[in-house]
């Protein structure tokens, strides 16, 4: 009898549980199954995905993963052309200004959301005003800061006494104006970044609604969105824009490791994937059979210093920094641990801007170049490392980092003869790296990767150099570039601001603000399914252009 | 029987405090997860102290925690950062990998446990060493290698499988990511199985049985086995709660959507809210599966009693 109770008591124990276990994975699998009988189907593109950092919300994400999806289903006033990175109109029909600082916007007629909803001045207007709003925690709310009325809605202390932003003005159904707190001539230009896409009413009546299925006014609609696991986007058939979709539409895949989405590559099971791992590289040409993109994107990799720092700061630290610079092997580095999927840097910029935006090949000159004797020259010049030891952080999660950190530090104490000069000091997190940073515990220079919003000189030098600019980690400061920069925002004439702009570049390469490393690649693989592949210069590829076989 | 079960549900809830104020210590000397969102840009500040303030960061930990402890109690495990609830990623998650445990278990229970038993009765054999052998080589070689090879044969090579698991999950796509996830408990069971058989056949009552006439097939289910089987169930339990948590290999390689892909992104991304939740369950998970165990015993040896 009694072993007879215990057994009943274990096996109501088990029931439970299994009963338990049962009810989750029926629920889940009838809720998901639907997902995969989509994949494959004529006409879309299966691509790699990863899982977004932030609520997708324009002006929230500012992450590759979450500005794909952006990309696909947004179109703002501007759009930058997938192949020359110049910004084009794309619903402005006009953007004028006099004086670089108020602007007249057009916004063209014809223009709907996919919900049937017109595209009017008020669509971004309210958008903006949203994204700039303190309350709405939005991540890119910076991008509305030279928009007038911004220290209101948005003030670096306390709270908001303003909702919205006074230099912002709508006019009539398709006009706006907008007045900004200083001179920018070439802010229209930076239209084009997904922050500044219009919204529908949607999004403000039913927010979470919206966030479960984004509705926009791009090419593509949102037909189921599966978080975490997948995103199915379908072409929206009544697009009014010239750039419509050449496919049937995308599933967005999300991957748990890039390794495993090269697999399903190679395997036949996905049409694109948009990161090849460091470690296929070799294999990728006789994988993939030539079907393999490798095309400079606006990313630059740079060490940047802590000015905060005495020893890196001055006479010595400048040629301090020069010498590291020159110590430094680039091409062998690219060459065999990148496996030519970066590019040496010889300027401060990035090579998708081409020669009319600003970008310089060889600007850096033989301050960038691998000279043993120079450099050792230099940095013995300088007195050596400040406590005869050099460390250079970095973060050890992503982006295997530690392999080219080690590489640089073999290069730096081969010039000065010493296997102990220098060393690599990672640092677990990204976050906890970024929070390292922003408290100024830098004693030695840090990695820095600097990927840009819009294609302008003015955002590779603006944001990082500018004396308190927000991404200006290392606190540079030098009176000579502000002055420049504001000489240059407040031109006009475009041509004439890229070359104050330049004149501001060569500042920094006098003052070795930063040391430029190399200029980093977009690489794709793509199966012989799907045809006419590229990728903008932002790296992300350009969907709707992609034909299916 | 009834009281020891209460008198064990009680003894969790210290155990239970102390793990996730563990954990909740453990994300934390990571430092600030909020500078991580920005990207390699500075967060402008007014929206970090917005967001510190809206996931309850600005107070001191002590706070936090019992804050934290007191929305769980309600069933609320709060907000990811990517702004999704944690539980509706729990409910996406918990599902696929719990479907995942249960085919490694399957694999574990009836391969482990049928070559354990063929090994421990016929001790020396051809069968017997090779299989010891290849349980050695199993046990030796790490996960991700079995899960490599295995998804770059039969997934590439011989289209056999599909390299990656669709995010529905379903069980037949499961199978070889569970086969892997199972292999090293697999051998272990195998193991333990084969010694604790070829100790138990030379026992009284085993002989006693065979002496009394009993069918082979008899002896060996009803009464070697049962008496077999205890140390190989505590090995079982304890690995239940283990394969949940450590399934994180086996799902990056088969792209499994699970609770180690959760857990991986929420250390990654700095995120308490997931990471303690996660966790949380987890260790429920393991405390439920060895008060089974315990009472398992019970039946299986009825002079286990549980007063």
């Amino acid at each position: 009898m009694r072993g007879a109770t215990h057994a009943k008591w274990a096996a109501c124990t088990v029931a439970v549980a299994l009963a338990a276990t049962a009810c989750g994975s029926s629920s889940s699998g009838s809720g998901s199954s639907s997902s995969s009988g989509s994949s494959g189907s004529s006409g879309v593109v299966s691509a790699s995905w990863g899982d977004p950092q932030n609520p997708l919300e324009p002006a929230n994400t500012n992450e590759v993963q979450g500005g794909k999806v952006l990309d696909l289903i947004f179109r703002g006033l501007k759009r930058y052309n997938p192949k020359t990175a110049k910004a084009e109109n794309a619903l402005a029909q006009s953007i004028t200004t006099s004086d670089a600082q108020n602007f007249k916007v057009t916004v063209k007629n014809g223009w709907t959301f996919s919900n049937g909803e017109k595209v009017t001045a008020k669509s971004f207007v309210n958008a903006w005003n949203y994204g700039a709003a303190l309350k709405n925690n939005q991540k890119n709310a910076s991008f509305f800061q030279y928009i007038d009325g911004y220290d209101k809605v948005h003030p670096e202390t306390g709270s908001a006494t303003a909702t919205t932003m006074s230099g912002l003005k709508v006019t009539g159904g398709q006009t706006f104006t907008i007045r900004l707190s200083q001179k920018f001539s070439t802010f229209p230009d930076t239209l084009g970044y997904a922050a500044f896409s219009p919204l529908p009413q949607a999004f403000f009546t039913n927010h979470s609604a919206w966030l479960s299925k984004p509705i926009g006014n791009g090419p593509y609609e949102v037909q189921k969105y599966n978080r975490g696991s997948q995103m199915s986007l379908r072409t929206w058939k009544k697009y009014p824009g010239p750039d419509k979709a050449q496919n049937g539409g995308v599933d967005l895949k999300v991957y748990t490791d890039n390794n495993t989405a090269y697999t399903d590559l190679v395997a036949g099971n996905l049409d694109l994937v948009d990161d090849v791992p460091a470690n296929q590289l070799r294999n990728v040409q006789s994988d993939l059979d030539g079907r393999y993109i490798n095309t400079p994107a606006g990313i630059i990799q740079t060490l940047a210093f802590p000015f905060y720092d005495k020893a890196w700061s001055g006479a010595n630290g400048l040629k301090l920094r020069t010498g590291i610079s020159m110590a430094i092997n680039r091409p062998q580095i690219t060459d065999t641990i990148f496996q030519k999927t970066r590019t040496p840097a010889t300027d401060w910029t990035s090579p998708v801007l081409g020669k009319a935006g600003g970008y310089q090949a060889g600007l850096c000159g033989s301050k960038c170049t691998f000279n043993a004797a120079a450099a050792k020259k230099m940095i013995s010049d300088a007195g050596g490392f400040p406590g005869g030891k050099l460390t250079i952080t970095y973060n050890a999660d992503t982006g295997s980092h530690k392999v080219w950190v080690d590489a640089v530090c073999n290069n730096i104490n081969n010039v000065v003869g010493n296997d102990k000069a220098c060393v690599g000091r990672p640092v677990g997190t990204f976050a906890d790296f970024r929070n390292q940073i922003g408290q100024h515990k830098m004693t030695g220079p840090f990695r820095a990767g600097w990927q840009m919003d819009y294609p302008l000189i003015q955002d590779f030098l603006q944001p990082l150099y500018f004396t308190g600019a927000s991404s200006n980690d290392g606190q540079f400061s030098n009176p000579q570039f502000d002055k420049l920069v504001n000489q240059a925002n407040a031109e006009t004439d475009e041509a004439k601001a890229v070359k104050i702009f330049q004149q501001a570049e060569g500042v920094v390469r006098d003052q070795m603000a930063a040391v430029p490393l190399w200029y980093q690649n977009g690489s794709a693989g793509f199966s012989d399914n799907i045809s006419n592949v590229a990728l903008n210069p932002f790296s992300v590829p350009v969907y709707n252009e992609i034909k299916v076989n | 029987m009834g009281r020891y079960v209460i008198r064990r549900l009680l003894q969790m809830i210290p155990v239970f405090i102390g793990t996730t104020l563990l954990i909740f210590l453990m994300v934390n000397v990571q430092g600030d997860p909020i500078a991580g969102l920005c990207g390699d840009k500075q967060c402008d500040p007014a929206t970090i102290t917005q967001l510190r303030k809206d996931f309850g960061l600005d107070k001191p930990l002590w706070q936090q925690y019992l804050t934290y402890m007191g929305h769980v109690f309600s069933g609320n495990f709060g907000t990811a950062f990517n702004g999704e609830k944690v539980i509706d990623l729990m409910g996406s998650a918990f599902p696929v990998t719990i479907r995942l445990t249960l085919v490694a278990i399957v694999f574990e229970l009836v391969i482990g446990i049928i070559f354990g038993v063929i090994t421990g009765l016929r001790r020396g054999s051809f069968v017997d060493t090779g299989v010891l052998l290849l349980t050695l080589v199993v046990i030796a070689v790490p996960t991700f290698v079995t899960g490599l090879l295995a998804q770059l044969l039969l997934g590439v090579k011989w289209n056999i499988i599909e390299p990656s698991v669709s995010s529905a999950a379903p069980l037949d796509e499961l199978i070889v990511p569970g086969l892997v996830l199972a292999s090293v408990s697999l051998a272990y069971v195998t193991r333990l199985t084969r010694t604790s058989i070829a100790e138990n056949a030379r026992s009284d009552y085993v002989r006693t049985a065979t002496a009394k006439g009993l069918p082979r097939h008899r002896v060996v289910i009803r009464h070697l086995l049962r008496n077999s089987l205890i140390p190989v169930i505590t090995f079982i339990g304890t690995d239940i709660g283990a394969l949940m948590g450590g399934a994180i290999v086996t799902e990056r390689i088969f792209n499994i959507h699970g609770v180690g892909f959760q857990l991986y992104q929420g250390i990654l991304r700095q995120n308490t809210q997931t990471v303690v939740g996660f966790v949380t369950v987890l260790v429920i998970v393991f405390l439920v599966a060895n008060l089974l165990v315990d009472l398992l015993y019970a039946v299986l040896d009825p002079r286990i009693r549980y007063a």
